[in-house]
């Protein structure tokens, strides 16, 4: 099993989620973040005093997925949140050791 | 007794009241979200206690007697209340000047966000009312005051109120100090909503404030309800065209700002100019204000939400204005300069201007050293960490 990561731009969170759901993942968990990268930030002004806003707000979100779906999961959030402009965000892909749903005991895959 | 008069200063009293509350959000909106609560209360709680200390001493020592620089306590407990301006009760001038008290030292606040204990705000703000706004009140509101007396014009507090409050919040920035993290952390205002909700809670309360100051429901009263609201329109196109050429956006923070200063610099004016005279001083008052928000940084004084820029320097602006703009045919008999009442008001201006101004820094100066000494007037640099909210007043805005 497989944890995917993704940061993307937030306005971008219900096409992902659409687009999942239409290949069949059953559920996301989804985060608000801020955090800098090449986008950069930007500057405010208050009463003619500048502030630079280095933070950028952005949205995370986990699914974890059985080894053989993980590629597809990728691309699909990659397709779905792109824009082509910097500050798109990025992917993940860390090994998931154990799962457990809690509710019934089912571990692994059943438990997905 | 004149029914409509004193039914108009009573809703004024209303009017007036409602400011502070919306001075509350005006600031609140402007500190960081750890201290909103701590902003909020500083103002609420001046309702609290300075309508109390106005009943018990204030009013009397403000309005009581025949002294030019201080009444007596023949009003004390507010017993022996006369009909003071014959067509209107005694009490409804006593609730209509309530309020102004309550406002003024709530004013301050602006000044010292973030760090002000507030058992010493208590302790400053108690003692302020009595020493120095009492005094000051009554030398600008009251005809044996020495200033009124002289001949200075101050329809509604351009002195009493905003140069008062602004000197007085100068004195403590700098008996306080400044923020920590002040010049290197950025606090940008958390949310600026509120101080917009509090922008028209205090330009709707500003017709009470001014309009209620003529004392009657008459030509003048309307004539300053044209003359608030314009100043307050022409403050924000001022502050918003100099600072979208500086800075390149017209901000919402920028709209608050300009028409309040607006309305600081026509307080003075309001019952004693017309015609263009209001568009003119508040225009030069949101432009003027914008330029003075440089000051405090070239003297390294902390005045956090720009009391000194709004307050003190818009109600000088209006305050000398007046010298310029005063027509006798509105009202009173005294014209400006541009009236043809040469510059013997101006030279008056003047004096009201750097008399209020002297007073109220050097005596509010002492009061904060006075209270640095014994009780301490900040907070601790922990609590100052924490937020006001939680370090005096065990509570948040915002639960998580």
């Amino acid at each position: 099993m497989k944890l995917i990561t993704g940061i993307i731009k937030p306005f971008k969170l219900d096409d992902v989620k659409d687009a999942l759901k239409a290949i069949g993942v059953t559920g996301i968990t989804v985060s608000e973040v801020r955090g800098f990268g090449r986008q950069g930030g930007h500057t405010e002004t208050y009463r003619g005093a500048e502030y630079q806003i280095d933070f950028v707000p952005k949205v995370s979100l986990r699914v974890v997925i059985d080894d053989d779906r993980a590629d597809q999961v990728v691309d699909t959030i990659a397709t779905a949140a792109a824009t082509g402009k910097i500050g798109d965000g990025k992917i993940w892909v860390t090994a998931v050791e154990r799962v457990v749903r809690i509710r019934t005991g089912d571990e692994g895959t059943d438990a997905i | 007794m004149d029914s409509g008069d004193t039914a108009w200063v009573l809703m004024s009293a209303a009017l007036v009241l409602f400011m502070t509350p919306g001075l509350a959000f005006f600031y609140a909106g402007m500190v960081r979200s750890k201290n909103v609560l701590g902003m909020l209360m500083q103002n609420v709680f001046a309702m609290g206690l300075i309508s109390v200390i106005w009943a018990i001493i204030g009013f009397s020592l403000a309005f009581g007697g025949t002294g030019s620089i201080v009444g007596n306590l023949d009003f004390a407990w507010l017993s022996g209340v006369t009909d003071l301006d014959g067509n209107i009760p005694g009490m409804a001038f006593v609730a209509f000047q309530m309020m102004f008290a309550v406002i003024t030292p709530a004013l301050i606040t602006g000044a010292t966000a973030d760090r002000l204990k507030f058992s010493s705000y208590a302790i400053l703000i108690g003692i302020w009312s009595i020493v120095v706004y009492a005094p000051v009140a009554r030398w600008v509101f009251n005809e044996n005051g020495w200033l009124f007396d002289m001949g200075a014009l101050d329809f509604a507090g351009g002195a009493a109120i905003h140069i008062n409050a602004g000197m007085a919040a100068l004195a403590v920035v700098i008996v306080i100090g400044n923020r920590r993290g002040h010049g290197h952390e950025p606090m940008p205002p958390h949310n600026l909503p509120f101080t917009m909700l509090g922008t028209g809670i205090l330009w709707f309360g500003w017709i009470g404030f001014n309009a209620g100051s003529a004392l009657a429901a008459d030509g003048v009263a309307a004539q300053a309800v044209v003359n608030t609201h314009l100043a307050a329109a022409a403050g924000m196109l001022g502050w918003l065209a100099v600072e979208r050429i500086k800075t390149g956006h017209a901000t919402t923070l920028g709209a608050a700002s300009g028409a309040v200063t607006g309305l600081v610099a026509i307080t003075p004016c309001a019952g004693f100019v017309g015609g263009a005279a209001p568009l003119i001083i508040g225009a030069i008052a949101g432009i003027g204000c914008f330029a003075a928000l440089g000051i405090k940084a070239k003297m390294n004084w902390d005045d956090s939400l720009d009391v000194i820029a709004v307050h003190l320097v818009g109600g000088v602006i209006g305050t000398l204005l007046l010298g310029f703009f005063a027509d006798a045919s509105i009202n009173g008999d005294t014209d400006g300069l541009l009236f043809g009442g040469g510059a013997e008001l101006l030279k008056d201006q003047f004096v009201a201007a750097g008399a209020v101004a002297a007073f109220s820094f050097a005596v509010t100066f002492a009061l904060a050293h006075a209270i640095r000494a014994t009780v301490g007037l900040r907070v601790s640099p922990e609590d100052e960490r924490i937020g006001l909210d939680q370090s005096q007043h065990a509570e948040s805005a915002y639960s998580s």
